[in-house]
């Protein structure tokens, strides 16, 4: 028990420091190596929540692929070493107004649901057939759903992407 | 089951001990057996079949070399980025060897998502490689660091869709399962050799170890480090000991890409004869695997040595064209077979 609460701490306080350092830093490749930091501090803490598939899949698509194509599209662009003149928007106070509003509702909306909960340290560890087994049986229709919704999105973007 | 009692940290502690100790080492075999002996004797190399007896002095003096350097920054770099690069890219390697088995219970951690953790933390490295590309400041780095990037999420692609048939035949991630479907499986009913994936997954093997050249970086896929054209591609910025970390990565998830094949194709540390859980394997598992690992790498060698280098656009037309629309059929024959047999 002990040793996962000071894990948590620690993780906790990196995907925190990185987030804020991700919005506040002057560089943009910096930026998006801080939201790596973020990404991979959140796949350590499915890892303390015992859903390894959940955080394997993490680093593949988040770290591996999304990050990957976010730095590649930004060095194939412009990335100038040093700082930037200015990267935050004029519209920084509602942004983080916003970003308040939406963390206090969702941190009252767990509080009210699962405020007096205990987690449950010796618990089932969820083998990966048990997911896939949920996925093709319980949730078929959403995954077939959002396997429409991402070909769709595909074939969009090679239409858009066609000159001819 | 274990000789000693240990606790789960103590355990975990000497695994992790032995498996940092493991790829400095895997990585100075692969140099030494094939860089500097196979490539002497293949292209006329006079150097490493000289120095000392049978050359066996070079790789001592290729140590010295490399910790003498000094360890320079571009002075328009930035300095944070440009020294954590090599390390990303040698913690991918790092992260790698921890589901690796080479025996029963000789692995640091048997996960259970085994083979998808491997391809998730294989595809770390490019995050490192981007990294040193963008933060040495410098062109040609810039566009190694791009090409790599490129690369290696196009044939990330055909890797991860060919182990999918290994997945399908054995019925699990986990690749310790791989390696007991194997060990447990038969031929036309004759089971004494169990029965490795490669003999039905030979497709899917020969798509894996197409792309694991490309993910490797390994000429002919080499275009991110084409000293012809780059100079020398994302570490040419790089000297000394960070130099040195770069090279180890290489030569180390090289070692790692062998192993998985290995376990996945070959029937991995199982010896025909022996039961699947005997204590036994785990002392003569690490001699097969290190066998059946040699004998990938040599292949893997052999082609760096023997073939030109591709051209970009020949490079990713053969990814997207070629490599995945066959592994895709693999994938669908194997489902097919596995649903009517």
């Amino acid at each position: 028990m002990v040793a996962q609460n000071i894990f948590f701490g620690i993780l906790a306080a990196v995907v925190v420091v990185s987030a804020l350092r991700m919005v506040t830093t002057k560089n943009i490749v910096h930026a998006a190596l801080y939201l790596v930091a973020v990404l991979a501090g959140l796949g350590a803490l499915y890892v303390l929540l015992t859903a390894e598939f959940v955080a394997t899949t993490q680093v593949l698509v988040y770290i591996g692929a999304v990050m990957v194509l976010f730095l590649f599209g930004i060095m194939l662009t412009k990335a100038p070493l040093g700082d930037m003149m200015q990267m935050t928007g004029k519209q920084w106070p509602i942004a983080a107004l916003v970003a308040l509003l939406l963390g206090g509702v969702t941190v009252y909306a767990l509080l009210d649901r699962f405020g007096s909960d205990r987690l449950v340290m010796d618990g089932p560890v969820y083998k990966t057939a048990d997911v896939s087994d949920e996925v093709f049986s319980t949730y078929i229709i959403p995954f077939e759903a959002v396997s429409v919704l991402l070909l769709a999105a595909l074939i969009g973007a090679i239409v858009l992407a066609r000159k001819d | 089951m274990s000789l000693l009692a240990l606790a789960y940290w103590q355990e975990t502690g000497i695994k992790l001990g032995l498996a940092l100790a493991v790829i400095p080492t895997t990585s100075l075999v692969l140099v030494y057996l094939f860089l500097f002996k196979m490539m002497a004797f293949m292209q006329s190399r006079l150097g490493p079949n000289d120095t000392g007896p049978y050359g066996s002095l070079q790789l001592i003096a290729e140590a010295i070399k490399f910790l003498q350097k000094e360890d320079i920054h571009p002075a328009q770099a930035d300095r944070r980025v440009f020294r954590m690069a090599p390390v990303v890219v040698l913690a991918s390697t790092f992260l790698l060897y921890v589901v690796l088995p080479a025996g029963p219970d000789a692995v640091v951690e048997n996960l259970d998502t085994g083979v998808f953790y491997a391809m998730a933390v294989s595809s770390l490295s490019v995050l490192g490689i981007l990294m040193a590309g963008w933060a040495s400041a410098n062109k040609y780095a810039l566009l190694g660091g791009l090409r790599a990037a490129g690369q290696l999420i196009a044939y990330e692609l055909p890797l991860i869709l060919a182990v999918m048939g290994v997945v399908v035949q054995a019925e699990s991630l986990n690749l310790q399962r791989i390696v007991e479907a194997q060990a447990t499986g038969e031929i036309f009913g004759f089971g004494a050799i169990g029965n490795p994936f490669i003999l039905t997954q030979f497709l899917a093997f020969l798509i894996f170890m197409i792309a694991a050249q490309a993910e490797l970086t390994q000429t002919p896929f080499d275009m991110p480090v084409a000293e012809t054209e780059l100079v020398g591609g994302f570490h040419i910025e790089y000297t000394g000991f960070r130099f040195l970390l770069f090279f180890m990565a290489e030569f180390g998830t090289a070692f790692a890409f062998a192993a998985l094949a290995s376990v996945m194709f070959l029937g991995g540390w199982w010896i025909p004869g022996f039961d699947v859980d005997d204590n036994i394997l785990n002392i003569l598992g690490p001699g097969v695997m290190l066998g059946k690992i040699l004998l990938i790498s040599f292949f893997i060698f052999w082609v760096r040595f023997t073939y030109p280098r591709l051209r970009e656009d020949q490079l990713q037309k053969f990814a997207w064209k070629v490599l995945i629309p066959l592994a895709l059929a693999n994938i669908v024959l194997t489902g097919i077979f596995k649903v009517v047999f």
